[in-house]
């Protein structure tokens, strides 16, 4: 015959008290969750209205002329905007020939001589050039280009787009290039590798993947860029491949469509509008890709 | 880097027995008067001895003792760390490696290193590793088709050809910890290094593989000069011919390994090996 064993008050008490804490607990944990989740979901609704929106007024517009076709006069159906396409692809390749070597070469040395005076100077100097508005950097590029050369010019919107490119990829780089264990750059040191050749074979190769995801997200950040090219670039009406020349862009062209008061100018923005989100989000993919493969490399040990 | 060529009187060159069974034996580096620094810590502190060729000399001691910065000397590496700098000689088949016109890159494509922790360069497959440090011998670049050959050569002297032999394109990462290290092992040894420094080389191995490390070290004294740092005595005890204890970055005691385990002249000596201290 067992006893029964009766809690006494203090247990009881302490018992009670413990229920309680459990379920404020398990209250708060909903209520976080909740709110978090909420503020997850807002994060991602402007893009998923923008691009709902983009569709509904710009599909209709796309067709296989958009992409072959220049701008037709107002009055006129059809056209398309090859010359915006084909200006923004030579403006961001001028950019990227610029902003890349600058960038990455920036970012390796920051990196490989993090405490050195000059790297400090390049580092803050960077993220101020990070935060300054575009429309300063389109000023620039006409006060030392577009003034000097007397005229505006699809290299000076290049460049304009570079000294954009070189900060962004500058700071993906020593981000990038600091991940790299210090062992290896002992290891190819202790091989016969020379400084250089450790840092350019061994430390830069090994962060490659994550120096292309963050030059891509560049590439996409400048390739809808229209501020910088307002006093550079201009834009062009007709078709032009000169570098010497002001060029069309898709975002120049969305811009002044937008503000103008024909109904098939407005669809086309519209349209150019959805091509360059498309190209915004092949280029994330990309980049996400290259990130991809990066982890894989990781595995083993 | 400043090179004091004073000779040093104050420390004395240890009187140096022959290991057992040895035929006359050559001085691969001599070692004379050295004294290391990190900023103002004097890590190593006035250290003179030789490094016999073809034997495995072993530094023991209790961490922080030096014994570590000690071998970063004998290939240059010390020097890299920033603030780190050494004075002293260090002669490695009678040329001195510290003298103004040395190189340190050309020094340390004779005198290989393995750390630690393995270390193969993750963007590269086993055999672009082996033959990492092949591309960097200028002049004395080999072929396409003498790379491929030396490559094997490299496996096979480190004892992983046979597990990697089917493989050489894959990635070297996905090698178990012992096999990078001994793929390390390999790298070093295909540009041919007429010195091996190892540093640690199992203290992050699981028992098998270090014992495999253990009994390819055991094989390459037959070829080359080895210097094996080791936190364990026992490793020491078993593949080294020459010991040398080390003490607060001073050299207390270095003989051959039997008589430095079996009869210490060292008190101080005699309490780490029976675990006294560190």
């Amino acid at each position: 015959m067992s006893a029964t064993v009766r809690p006494t008050q203090r247990q009881r008490a302490f018992a009670e008290r413990a229920a309680r804490t459990v379920r404020g607990r398990k209250a708060a944990n909903v209520t976080m969750l909740t709110f978090l989740s909420i503020a997850a979901l807002a994060a991602t609704l402007p893009l998923l209205v923008i691009l709902l929106h983009l569709v509904k007024l710009g599909a209709s517009s796309l067709s296989w002329n958009f992409f072959t076709q220049m701008p037709k006069p107002v009055g006129e159906s059809g056209g398309g905007l090859a010359n915006g396409i084909a200006g923004t692809m030579i403006l961001v390749g001028i950019g990227s020939a610029v902003g890349l070597p600058v960038g990455v070469g920036a970012g390796l040395y920051c990196a490989e001589q993090a405490k050195s005076r000059l790297a400090q100077v390049v580092r803050f100097l960077a993220d101020v050039l990070n935060g300054l508005p575009s429309i300063v950097m389109g000023i620039f590029a006409w006060e030392i280009l577009v003034r000097p050369l007397g005229h505006f010019s699809a290299f000076s919107g290049g460049i304009a787009l570079g000294a954009m490119m070189i900060p962004m990829v500058a700071r993906t780089t020593e981000e990038m290039v600091r991940t790299v264990p210090n062992t290896l750059r002992e290891a190819a040191l202790a091989l016969g590798y020379a400084r250089w050749r450790t840092s350019l074979q061994i430390v830069l190769r090994t962060a490659s993947a994550g120096i292309v995801t963050g030059a891509l997200v560049a590439i996409a950040r400048i390739a809808g860029e229209t501020a910088p090219l307002l006093f550079s670039a201009f834009g062009n009406q007709f078709w032009s491949t000169s570098l010497k020349q002001p060029i069309a862009a898709l975002p120049l062209q969305i811009f002044s469509y937008a503000i103008s008061p024909y109904d098939e100018w407005h669809s086309l923005a519209w349209a150019a509008a959805l091509v360059l989100i498309a190209l915004v989000l092949v280029i994330s993919i990309l980049a996400r890709l290259a990130t991809r493969a990066r982890a894989g490399a990781g595995h083993g040990d | 880097m400043a090179t004091d060529l004073t000779p040093r009187a104050t420390y004395a060159v240890p009187a140096r027995e022959t290991a057992p069974g040895a035929s006359p034996m050559r001085t691969r580096i001599a070692v004379q008067g050295l004294d290391a620094w990190f900023g103002q810590v004097h890590a190593v502190r006035g250290v003179s001895l030789d490094l016999l060729d073809r034997r495995v000399t072993a530094i023991i001691g209790p961490s922080g003792c030096g014994k570590s910065t000690f071998l970063r000397c004998l290939n240059r590496m010390h020097e890299t760390v920033s603030g780190a700098r050494a004075t002293g000689h260090v002669l490695l088949d009678g040329r001195e490696i510290y003298a103004p016109e040395v190189n340190p890159v050309s020094v340390r494509k004779h005198v290989g290193m393995v750390f630690q922790r393995p270390t193969p360069f993750p963007t590269m497959n086993i055999r672009e590793n082996v033959a990492a440090g092949l591309r960097v011998m200028g002049d004395r670049k080999p072929s396409r088709g003498e790379t491929e050959a030396i490559v094997e050569q490299a496996l096979r002297r480190a004892a992983l050809w046979d597990e990697v032999k089917d493989r050489l394109g894959a990635s070297a990462t996905g090698l178990s910890g012992g096999q990078q290290q001994r793929l390390c092992i390999a790298r070093s040894l295909a540009t041919s290094p007429e010195v091996l420094l190892l540093d640690e080389p199992t203290a992050s191995l699981d028992p098998i593989s270090s014992q495999k490390v253990e009994e390819l070290v055991y094989e390459l004294r037959k070829e080359i000069t080895v210097v094996i740092v080791t936190h364990n005595m026992q490793q020491a005890a078993r593949v080294s011919d020459v010991t040398n204890f080390f003490l607060n970055g001073e050299l207390v005691e270095g003989g051959p390994t039997e008589r430095i385990f079996t009869a210490p002249r060292d008190p101080r000596t005699e309490s780490y090996l029976t675990g006294r201290f560190g």
